[in-house]
């Protein structure tokens, strides 16, 4: 049989067109496959309502400058409505803290030297795990030398830090945000803001052990040399992953949208190829799935070419979406009460509290949503008014937490959701609620429906300290390649993890170069 | 060294705090050839390891009840068998349910078997699995405990070369059971019991032992580690095994107190110090709050390292950054402890009748949700509403603690916290705290309220009191990732000596952390007795 | 699912009792009884000697209802099972078994047993462990059943010389057709029994399956139809003499499951047990099978192999040495006999490479009690090839009478 391709890529999510992209850019022949009628996946920007446009995935703050500009991806078109966008803390009762150093500073004295200092501390001990995420994941207890190298790297990266650093940064890193955050700050708004971004991702509260981490990952990521902060493509996160597509395309990727993979092929204990949703076989010595781990090896691949032990792990990986996503529609810009309307170019965060965002993270565990949602709000068309009609508005909203697997079943209480979410945005912004013309709420089970990633988890396996690294997704799979040769990963379950990142991508292009082809 | 007759008697290290692992230290230090003196504030000595007689004819061991971490090294070492340390194992072990059904552990292996049976099939064999893995790590970890962890910022020698040693080891495990470490040292048990057991009651057995003590939930990080740490014990090679200590826990720190007197040592009860003597950064010796000042050239506090340095100590003493760590140190007491004299056996109407599970730890819950529901309440400042109890009574095997035909029964609440969300603790609070523990004991067994002829009840503010444990943290210590290891108590100084010369810490807020183990105390004197060249 | 109870509660009688107890118990004249998967069972009866003399020389009956069975049921199967075993199920025909091992994803071996296939789509796996954790854990992604059975099946091995003749009495009519391995369906007084010409003997042998509350009925004929063919009930002491001299492995002597040990190194692979000829590396994936292509192309560690021991005296639990002066150790006996049959001294042994080489001498290690006196000795062996005992009438069809 000949082979069609060099490599086929299942999925073109951010991750799959960067592998597709870089592969496509060093002469491999390249297949880009994706089941749905767009690319992007959650990456993507889509019509939600006639006129109106969202991304699932609202901001960008994660991607390397570096891989940006390797991709070319300003030349493909890509532009930044926003940059660096601020980001206020919403109190209830109109109280806001903008988290800019002077905002906090004459908000809460108390905070006015402990801010700056804890920010640049922590930014210090979160860089020396940047080449950590940049880099394929050593394997433990190998004789390879190049795993013992890496290990020795991981070390000296953190063992650069000096004494001080490294104490610290060794005793945070298994911490939990709660406590870290209690222990330096004292205005509540700025502590629950603060460990919203700690606990995004994650399926844990503020006060679970392992929430540092996630926030230090994050942090290493939005504050490597040349990021943007928290940045708005134009045209949404699908600004990007357009970009992506061409890029991919112009390097002499193929991109097949609307083609689901019905499997994918193995002979000899090697991949082949794939099955196509019309029964068409399309060959390749390397399949890279954009796909999160269970439908990989499960769904496409099977268990038949896997042994017991490793499906086990791959079961036991835990993906249990907790976050839903709002999408309104508006007829004129919403007014927040006491809020400025610049601050609206931003990012709003309404988690008041540790406390309350703790509340939040506790409705999943019994398989309730919580009452009280923590939020991330951005009104994209403030900085991009291509996203809907003239004078007209869009309001996205993350909402933790509603778990996918909510008890009573969502068919008969995702009205009622939509209702409770409407009811809190209009406390914080009144009038809101007369100005809606449509809503788009994704529960976690909408987005497991929509993206195929089964559980719903936007990071595909969660962000945890066991699913982290070389346990990342399982063991036995976490250096992108697989058990069966010639298939890899390179999903958001993937190291370094979830987000709009790319180098989950852009490892597994460099493991199929050095491992295939 | 020792002045004639005792009169001006000098001391070349004085121990401040008559708990196990004062005693442990005091013991080796003395052995070695050092003077040792040990200070107790109490008029009785073992801080946490007590019997206690607090109603007639009865022995409570009011603080700690079980005997199974205890390094069986440093009772052979100390001789404590000799000096009258008899530790029984358990005969079972059971949860009882709401709906009146339980699961029981049974020693023998096919008794056990079926018992889960009755449960889950799948899980009766998945038990053998976890079973596995569970010792798989305590191997790994076992050989830790009585070791000094190395620090590895530094790039001394002997730092190092523990840190190979330890990574030799890790490494010697092999690829998989390397990630299975990473991954235990960092699951919710939640999460690691999902991995084996599918039947909510054994997940929630065994669940148990991951939240004793801490102030976490069972869907907590790091609460996995906990419930290996709690199976680090071993009586007779039978890893994982719980026991009794006969005569009550105080039967470990008499025969501590014993063993360390026949070496020549000296304990001082009711002498409670107030203040580490330090002169020219160097500690001298301690005063006590009669005003009287002892001296020696070593000092070692068995008290809590928040207890230790910000009460003990002038702040001037101590470097700010190591205060300011200190202060840090997370000691929240989440638990609870009732002492009960019964006047016979209750009845439990979920325990078929002759089945010996009774005759080990008995616990009240259903479920992980029930549990986490538990700590939830302990996370907004309240008494858990359906507490996790865990139940002893050890009169049933243990012949000394009670008249026959009554019981001693202790009984373990998780959760309380220390601080009340509407006020501090009163003793109306602390009744209604009783009750609510009782009441869920009563809902299992008819007869059990009339059978109460004496209740003690603690919240984690009458421990602070009586004990001296900062919060009534029963652990000196909250035993979470930051707080493990080399980062126990704080990063840089966890090799026991404390940023003053002479002054070492000793107690459960070190490495390897809480639970009658000793292995503080004997890590700590180790290093005394290497500072002053008494070992290679 | 719920366990059926003996007469008391699992917590006094912590051990089950098979169908047969009280005809065992009658028979038994030394009460020992030992503990196997979860049941009792008898060890001795009368003598090992007598026993192990039944099966090489007329029948012995031996009760292996413990032994632990799954009925695996569905579309998939065939390949389900084709995943977890090492040999190729597509081979197995309807109404035949197979004798095969199943591993981790290390390679290393979880448990050994036999596999009937007795329909399209229905297979029993007989094993000595229980496992039902692993089996369902495999079935994720295959559309298949798996039940544990062993409390629903009766079973007793006949196994010996006359066997068949004692089935031809017993009424299980045209037994005699059946080959090594086949499955056949009798009925005794109207009562079904299944019966495999399989056995853990090396013998001539059968193994009878039936209904728990039909055992008695079957052991009471049986002993009838065999009273004049030399029928005698055996214990576990006995079958263990003829499963070593027939070179079968045991698990927990020979080698233990790779789901229970604690320590490196001590799981054990189908290579190193000698049991290549059982993993078919052509039939497409399987448990373990990435492992052990590349422990075949390493070349195994160790290796399990039958010893013939100087002198009489079994070699049990004796390291091994290359030199008489117990410098270099290289292995140990796993399983020890002298034979009564070979009049020879038999051990199974792992031994190291290179010394597993058909023909090496190795020197063993063996503590004797004299008289409450212990006496090592060091005494050469010489590694020999398996079966140390295998008779012709153990394969011919249709076998001779006596």
């Amino acid at each position: 049989m000949q082979a069609h391709f060099d490599v086929i890529i299942i999925g073109a999510g951010h991750n799959g067109l960067v592998c597709g992209a870089l592969l496509a850019k060093r002469g491999k022949r390249v297949l880009i496959v994706e089941g749905s009628a767009a690319t992007g996946g959650a990456a993507g920007t889509h019509e939600f309502a006639p006129g109106f446009r969202a991304s699932t995935a609202h901001l960008l703050h994660l991607m390397p400058r570096a891989l940006i500009t390797a991709l070319g991806l300003e030349q493909q078109g890509l532009r930044f409505a926003a940059t660096r966008m601020p980001t206020t803390a919403l109190s209830a009762e109109g109280n806001h803290l903008s988290l800019a150093a002077d905002a906090v500073a004459a908000a809460s004295p108390a905070d006015a030297a402990a801010y700056p200092a804890f920010t640049a501390r922590f930014t210090r001990l979160a860089g020396a795990l940047r080449p950590m995420l940049g880099a394929p994941p050593p394997r433990l207890g190998t004789d390879a030398w190049s795993d013992r190298i890496a290990l020795l790297k991981l070390g000296w990266q953190v063992r650069r830090l000096g004494r001080r650093d490294m104490r610290e940064l060794l005793r945070i890193i298994g911490m939990n945000a709660y406590d870290l955050l209690e222990d330096n700050f004292s205005s509540p708004l700025l502590k629950g803001a603060l460990a919203f971004d700690a606990t995004l991702g994650a399926n844990l509260g503020p006060r679970a052990p392992g929430t540092v981490l996630t926030w230090l990952m994050r942090q290493a990521l939005e504050s490597a040399d040349g990021n943007t902060g928290l940045a708005q493509p134009v045209g949404g996160m699908g600004g990007l992953t357009d970009a992506l597509t061409r890029a991919a395309t112009a390097a002499g990727a193929e991109v097949r949208t609307g083609t689901r993979v019905e499997r994918v092929l193995v002979a000899d204990d090697r991949v082949t190829g794939v099955v196509l949703g019309s029964g068409e076989s399309l060959l390749a010595p390397v399949v890279v799935s954009n796909a999160d781990p269970k439908t990989t090896f499960l769904d496409l691949l099977g268990p038949e070419h896997l042994d017991t032990g490793f499906v086990r792990k791959v079961d036991h990986c835990r993906a249990r979406g907790v976050t839903a996503k709002l999408h309104l529609a508006l007829d004129r810009l919403p007014a927040f009460l006491n809020l400025s309307q610049s601050a609206l170019k931003g990012r709003l965060l309404f988690s008041p509290s540790m406390a309350y965002l703790e509340r939040a993270f506790d409705a999943p565990k019994y398989g309730e949503h919580s009452a009280e949602p923590a939020l991330e709000i951005t009104v994209p068309t403030m900085n991009d008014p291509t996203l809907a009609p003239s004078g007209q508005h869009v309001l996205s909203a993350v909402i933790e937490c509603a778990p996918r697997d909510l008890r009573a079943g969502w068919d008969g209480s995702k009205d009622a959701y939509q209702a409770l979410l409407l009811d809190r945005l209009e406390a914080l912004a009144p009038g809101l609620k007369e100005s809606v013309r449509a809503v788009e709420l994704l529960t976690p089970l909408d987005l497991e429906r929509r993206y195929g990633n089964r559980g719903g988890h936007w990071h595909h396996a969660e962000l945890a300290f066991d699913q982290f690294l070389f346990v990342r997704p399982v063991p036995g799979a976490a250096q992108y390649a697989t058990p069966v040769q010639g298939l890899f990963l390179c999903g958001a379950a993937s190291h370094p993890g979830g987000g709009v990142v790319g180098e989950n991508g852009r490892l597994a292009a460099q493991a199929v170069l050095a491992k295939a082809v | 060294m020792s002045g004639a007759n005792g009169a001006t008697k000098s001391y070349d290290v004085i121990v401040v705090g008559a708990g196990h692992n004062g005693l442990v230290a005091a013991c080796y230090m003395q052995r070695a050839g050092l003077n040792v003196l040990v200070l107790e504030r109490n008029d009785y000595i073992g801080g946490a390891a007590v019997s206690r007689s607090l109603y007639p004819e009865f022995t409570y061991s009011n603080c700690s009840y079980v005997c199974s971490l205890l390094r069986p090294e440093i009772m052979r070492q100390l001789e404590l068998p000799k000096h009258g340390l008899q530790i029984i194992p358990y005969e079972g072990g059971c949860t009882m349910m709401q709906d009146g059904n339980h699961l029981a552990l049974y020693d023998n292996h096919d008794a056990l078997r079926r018992e889960i049976s009755r449960h889950s099939k799948r899980d009766a064999e998945a038990y053998d699995r976890y079973s596995r893995d569970v010792m798989r790590q305590c191997k790994f970890i076992k050989p830790l405990l009585l070791r000094e962890p190395p620090d590895p910022t530094s790039f001394k020698w002997r730092d190092i070369n523990e840190l190979l040693y330890i990574g030799k080891r890790f490494h010697n495990m092999g690829e998989e059971r390397m990630y299975d470490t990473v991954r235990f040292w960092t699951m919710s048990a939640a999460d690691f019991l999902d991995e084996y057991f599918e039947s909510e009651i054994v997940k929630a057995h065994f669940a148990g032992s991951s939240i004793i003590g801490t102030a976490l939930g069972p869907r907590s990080p790091g609460t996995a580690y906990v419930l290996l740490h709690h199976y680090m014990g071993d009586i007779d090679d039978t890893v994982g095994a719980w026991g009794f200590a006969r005569g009550g826990m105080g039967a470990v720190s008499n025969a501590l107190g014993s063993s360390f007197k026949a070496s020549g040592g000296t304990i001082r009860e009711a002498a409670s110090v107030s203040k580490f003597l330090v002169r020219n950064e160097r500690v001298v010796g301690v005063a006590l709050d009669s005003g009287e000042e002892l001296y020696a050239s070593t000092v070692m506090s068995n008290m809590d390292v928040k207890r230790t340095f910000l009460e003990t100590m002038d702040a001037g003493d101590l470097p700010s950054e190591f205060l300011d760590q200190v202060r840090k140190f997370k000691i929240r007491g989440s638990s609870g402890k009732l002492n009960i004299a019964l006047d016979g056996l209750p009845e439990w109407t979920a325990i078929p009748k002759g089945s010996p599970c009774t005759r080990g730890d008995m616990h009240i819950t259903d479920t992980l949700d029930m549990m986490e529901r538990a700590y939830d309440d302990w996370k907004a400042g309240r008494w858990s509403q359906r507490p996790y109890v865990d139940m002893l009574i050890p009169s049933q095997i243990d012949p000394t603690m009670a008249p026959p035909g009554k019981h001693y029964m202790s009984v373990f609440v998780q959760y309380c916290p220390y601080e009340l969300a509407d006020g501090p603790w009163t003793p109306e609070k602390r009744k209604a705290f009783g009750d609510t523990v009782i009441d869920a004991i009563a809902r299992q067994s008819p007869n059990f309220k009339s059978l109460i002829l004496h209740a003690e009840i603690r919240t984690p503010w009458d421990i602070e009191r009586e004990v001296g444990l900062t919060e009534g943290n029963i652990f000196q210590g909250e035993l979470t990732m930051d707080q493990l290891l080399f980062n126990r108590p704080i990063p840089g100084y966890a090799q026991y000596r404390a940023p003053v010369r002479g002054l070492y810490m000793c107690g459960s807020s070190t490495h390897p952390g809480g639970g009658v183990m000793g292995a503080p105390g004997h890590n700590a004197a180790q290093a005394v007795l290497r500072d002053l060249k008494k070992v290679a | 699912m719920s366990v059926k109870e003996t007469e008391l509660p699992h917590f006094k009688q912590p051990l089950l009792r098979t169908p047969f107890h009280n005809r065992a118990r009658e028979l038994s004249q030394h009460d020992s009884f030992v503990a196997w998967a979860g049941y009792t069972t008898v060890d001795v009866f009368t003598t090992p000697e007598q026993e192990y003399f039944a099966v090489r020389n007329a029948t012995g009956v031996f009760d292996l209802t413990p032994m632990v069975k799954y009925r695996i049921k569905g579309p998939a199967a065939g390949r389900y099972l084709n995943h977890l075993v090492t040999r190729d199920v597509a081979k197995l025909k309807v109404n035949r078994v197979m004798y095969t091992v199943w591993c981790n994803d290390n390679g290393h071996i979880l448990d050994d047993g036999t596999l009937f296939r007795l329909g399209e789509d229905e297979y029993w796996l007989c094993s000595a462990e229980r496992q039902i954790d692993w089996l369902l854990d495999a079935a994720i992604g295959y559309d298949v059943t798996v039940e544990e059975v062993t409390e629903q099946v009766a079973a007793l091995a006949v196994q010996g010389p006359t066997s068949c003749w004692i089935l031809k009495q017993l009424g299980l009519a045209g037994i005699e057709q059946l080959k090594p391995f086949d499955i056949g369906r009798f009925a005794v007084e109207g009562v079904e029994v299944m019966a495999s010409r399989t056995g853990f003997t090396g013998d001539l042998g059968y193994e009878i399956w039936m209904p728990p509350d039909k055992a008695e009925f079957i052991w009471d004929r049986l002993m009838e139809a065999g009273r004049l063919r030399g029928i005698r009930a055996i214990g576990s002491q006995a079958l263990n003499a003829v499963r070593i001299e027939a070179g079968f492995l045991m698990p927990h002597y020979d080698f233990v499951s790779a789901e229970s040990t604690v320590r490196l190194g001590r799981d054990r692979s189908p290579l190193e047990l000698g049991l290549d000829w059982l993993v078919d590396f052509k039939k497409g994936h399987f448990n373990g099978r990435r492992a052990l292509v590349a422990e075949q192309a390493r070349g195994v560690a160790r290796r399990l192999v039958g010893l013939d021991v100087a002198g009489n005296k079994p070699a049990h639990s004796a390291l091994l040495y290359t030199e008489e002066s117990g410098r270099q150790e290289i292995g140990f006996v796993t399983s020890a006999l002298w034979s009564p049959t070979c009049k020879r001294n038999i051990a199974l042994a792992i031994v190291n490479a290179p010394h597993f080489a058909l023909g090496s001498k190795v020197w063993a290690e063996i503590y004797l009690n004299r008289e409450l006196v212990w006496e090592r000795r060091m005494v050469q062996a010489e590694v020999v090839e398996k079966p140390f005992f295998a008779p012709e009438r153990r394969r011919v069809t249709p076998p001779a009478d006596r």
